[in-house]
């Protein structure tokens, strides 16, 4: 199918070749008659190779695909149009066939505006070669590569993926990440935690009371140097004040008991911890290096120990990128990385035939910049940005190592489009090669408005 | 994808092996030329001096050469040569080429039962004769008769046998801990608790991006739950996906997946691949304790982390279910004959026998289900120990389900089981959901 578009292509040039030769043959005045019939011959014989090629390697498999497509799996049986109504009512098709609708959308103009950007930009700077140079180079690297190395900057571990770790990387330095993250009551009973982490004591503490606050999932990593072993709290000595402990209560090595301060236990410093009456603060502090705390300045009475959320937020760890929501637009920014180097420079190819009185006269009219761009350099290249804009589209249609590799296993069937599901059907499992074969005339039908539209544009041109 | 996965299995092994004892590799040396050197054991083997055989599996490389030393004492017994010839990882496209050109090689090994039946449905095989059977009625638990035969006729011998029941983890871990090797699956999810008491974030590791992982997982509690003949029932879609006994085996798993404290975000399990989900575990700063796969991830280890297996990185034998008996899931190589001559029967013969079964694991690449096999030909205590399991296991050993299922089902990514199984990680709660969707893919492969 991928050589399908250029073959086709090619032809549509090669049918003007003996046109050509007889006009060339005409301008030489002998014997016009047996020469035509010389000249045709040769034609013959010269084109003979190509339309050989063609058929064998074009025309024969279209023709075996559409017979092949009316039958079922193992060829034996003739199902008519049986293979078109399944891809039509199956969900992984109808998935791929909307993702390559997204695709031939947002891909090809998303890359010819960034391609007609670049050309503009190379007009304006003065190390063009080098920027022309950087912004092609991944046209240099294979899809399987590109897909690998995209497959990595997406990875969802910040301590691998790229993308994460710059994310990541922003959002601390706005928003510090807690100390504990992970940490939960190791006494559920008497403080329960809430959804969000928060957790509070289950019954009023009575100021002049002592609290023990045991903790647990609290990675010893998490625990800060300065913490030292955990010591039971004083009683608070006044009726203004509640004091406690906050502690990691897990024995490292095991051995330890379930809510009591035991020998090697570490006390959880810096620990904010929060006395609420009638749902407002009244009262705040954070627990020292052993993980002792007292509230004080507080109206004797009953109050709620509260250790805020703050405190255990899981890390912020990016964006699942390779999720199955935000799956397809990653796959599209790897192609547009890939391919705005080629329709950058067939734009400023475009852009360097056009003719500089036309830019000078309008600027001498006192057109601003914007207006010359808009106005003159647009239209003028509007033939170039088609053509590119027509080739993506087929190129588009026929993506599939991309996805293939850079889509996780799971997420496979949410970024699948027709060309991937076309081989999976037909060989990575599905083993149907009647469907599969649905699946490549399909295709070929989406691919020809965009193919007829570029002969004929070439054909015009000629 | 099934080819490839057994081929990272072995590779793996091997790799594992090496780097583990070096000097192991000395001793089972010797003890392999001891039990060669036993007069009994070969007396049964005919002289073949003058003759040769060929000989096709897709090794290369170590496991070749390991595979090359089971050759080379043939040779020594029998006088015959041996010519090996590797397929490369495509062994079926391979042989059915050959077999088309009217050119077998004599001998070959085989990855998958599913071939073996293929070959013999379409005559291509012959059977063993009655040396070969008595050889492995000896060596071997019937169970390894069964998966070498189609209908009533054995066609073969399991050279080697790989092990898919364990359960890695590491050390450092479980001794901050403070915990032991679970054996019942309630011990496992309890030390998963433990784990995460004591601050490990993800306890256990899943690669759920990989379906095939959570097969194995889903394989291995099936075994366990319903046991070894509803495993075989299901693998051939006797009995539908929508049984009770799968029921029962989906909210075992759900005791563990379905609690984000033990296994993590769902959604980040999904996007760990397999080769993710063990470096996560054996990692310096590591947020995961343990991690299930196959004998194999021995080999990720040593490749990839900075672990070594037999210190900090370990395995316990897939926690058994409510007393379940010791039981298998894993795979292997069943050496078939396409020409029935003496040399190739003997060579059968020779395979079948424990000194052959010494030699091929002589190098920690293969483990062996031969059960008279003295285990110190093992170089190391890790490979001695997953062929310990396999033997131990005798009659409960079961070939790995969704290999043996139409790759539809069984084999393709983001189809069939490990779709489902996919979204039942998603989403625990939903066993009957899973079991109708499994069911409704499963009727549609086994057509």
């Amino acid at each position: 199918m991928s050589t399908t578009p250029p073959m086709v292509a090619q032809s549509g040039g090669r049918d003007d070749v003996p046109a050509a030769t007889d006009s060339t043959d005409g301008s030489i005045p002998t014997n016009p008659t047996s020469h035509d019939r010389k000249g045709t011959w040769l034609a013959a014989v010269f084109l003979a190779p190509a339309l050989l090629l063609l058929l064998v390697m074009v025309l024969y498999p279209i023709v075996f695909s559409l017979v092949r497509s009316l039958y079922d799996a193992p060829g034996s049986s003739f199902l008519g149009f049986g293979n078109y109504v399944s891809l039509f009512t199956d969900g992984n098709t109808l998935t791929a066939l909307k993702n390559n609708v997204i695709w031939m959308v947002v891909a090809p103009t998303l890359v010819t505006a960034l391609g007609l950007m670049f050309a503009v930009l190379t007009e304006r700077i003065s190390w063009v070669t080098v920027f022309k140079t950087l912004v092609f180079m991944p046209m240099a690297v294979s899809f399987l590569a590109s897909g690998v190395i995209f497959r990595l900057v997406y990875d969802e571990e910040p301590d691998r993926g790229l993308a994460n770790a710059m994310l990541v990387a922003v959002h601390d330095t706005f928003a510090p990440s807690s100390s504990y993250p992970g940490g939960r009551p190791g006494d559920p009973d008497a403080f329960p935690a809430a959804d969000d982490g928060t957790i509070t004591s289950a019954e009023s503490v009575s100021t002049g009371s002592t609290v023990p606050i045991p903790l647990l999932a609290v990675s010893p990593d998490d625990v800060p140097a300065v913490a030292t072993v955990a010591e039971e709290a004083t009683e608070p000595g006044s009726d203004s004040a509640i004091s406690g402990t906050v502690w990691l209560d897990f024995t490292l090595g095991g051995g330890g008991e379930p809510d009591v301060v035991d020998e090697t236990e570490k006390g959880l410093p810096g620990m904010e911890v929060e006395a609420v009456q009638d749902g407002k603060v009244v009262g705040s502090t954070t627990t020292s290096a052993n993980g002792t705390f007292t509230v004080s300045g507080l109206a004797p009475g009953d109050y709620e120990l509260r250790l805020p959320a703050a405190n255990f937020a899981a890390p912020f760890n990016g964006v699942t990128w390779l999720g199955p929501n935000l799956i397809t637009p990653a796959i599209i920014a790897a192609y547009i990385w890939i391919y705005a180097g080629f329709a950058m420079v067939l734009i400023a190819a475009g852009m360097a035939a056009i003719p500089r009185d036309a830019l000078e006269a309008a600027r001498m009219d006192g057109a601003t910049e914007w207006q010359v761009f808009r106005r003159v350099t647009m239209p003028l290249l509007a033939p170039v940005l088609v053509v590119v804009f027509v080739t993506l589209v087929i190129n588009v249609l026929k993506v599939f190592d991309l996805v293939f590799i850079i889509a996780p296993g799971s997420v496979q069937p949410d970024a699948n489009v027709l060309a991937l599901q076309m081989w999976k059907v037909s060989f990575g499992g599905g083993q149907d090669q009647g469907l599969g074969s649905a699946i490549g005339v399909f295709l070929l039908l989406l691919v020809i408005p965009a193919m007829v539209f570029n002969i004929r544009r070439f054909k015009k041109e000629q | 994808m099934k080819t490839t996965r057994r081929r990272v299995t072995h590779l793996a092994i091997g790799a594992a092996a090496m780097a583990l004892v070096v000097s192991g590799c000395g001793g089972s040396d010797s003890s392999s030329d001891d039990t060669a050197d036993d007069p009994t054991s070969e007396s049964s083997l005919p002289d073949l001096e003058g003759e040769s055989i060929e000989v096709a599996a897709v090794w290369t490389g170590a496991e070749q050469k390991t595979f090359e030393k089971v050759l080379a004492g043939f040779s020594d017994a029998t006088g015959a040569e041996v010519k090996y010839t590797s397929t490369g990882d495509d062994i079926a496209t391979v042989l059915g080429t050959k077999i088309k050109g009217g050119q077998p090689p004599d001998v070959a090994m085989l990855p998958q039962p599913g071939l073996l039946a293929q070959f013999a449905e379409s005559g291509d095989i012959q059977p063993v004769n009655e040396d070969v059977a008595a050889a492995v009625d000896e060596n071997y638990a019937a169970i390894w008769k069964d998966l070498a035969s189609n209908g009533s006729d054995q066609y073969g011998v399991w050279i080697d046998a790989s092990n898919k029941s364990t359960v890695w983890y590491n050390q450092t871990l479980f001794d901050d801990a403070g915990i032991e090797p679970p054996t019942t699956w309630d011990e496992f999810v309890a030390s998963a608790q433990t784990l995460s008491d004591s601050g490990v974030q993800i306890p256990v590791s899943l690669g759920g991006a990989d379906g095939w992982t959570l097969t194995d997982w889903f394989e291995n509690v099936y075994l366990r739950t319903a046991g070894a003949d509803m495993y075989d029932q299901l693998t051939t879609h006797e009995i539908p996906w929508t049984d009770p006994s799968v029921t029962t085996a989906l909210e075992t798993l759900a005791e563990l997946w379905g609690e984000e404290t033990l296994v993590g975000d769902s959604g980040t399990a999904l996007q760990t691949d397999f080769t993710g989900s063990v470096t996560n575990v054996f990692d310096a700063d590591a947020q995961s304790a343990v991690v299930y796969e196959g004998g194999f991830v021995a080999g990720v280890i040593n490749d990839a982390t900075d672990f070594t297996v037999g210190e900090d990185a370990n395995f316990f034998e897939f926690p058994a279910v409510d007393d379940s008996e010791p039981s298998v899931v894993g795979g292997g190589d069943v050496a078939v004959q396409f020409t029935d001559s003496e040399v190739s029967q003997a060579f059968l013969t020779y395979l079948a026998s424990p000194e052959a079964a010494a030699a091929m694991v002589s190098t920690g690449s293969f483990t062996s289900a031969n059960q008279n096999l003295d285990s110190s030909a093992y170089p190391d205590e890790t490979s001695k120990a997953l062929g310990e399991a396999i033997v131990e296991a005798g009659e409960n050993f079961r070939f790995d389900m969704s290999d043996l299922a139409p790759s539809a089902f069984g084999g393709t990514v983001g189809a069939g089981e490990w779709k489902d199984l996919q979204d039942f990680l998603a989403d625990p709660s939903d066993v009957e959901g899973a079991q109708e969707s499994l069911e409704a893919n499963a009727a549609k492969a086994f057509k």
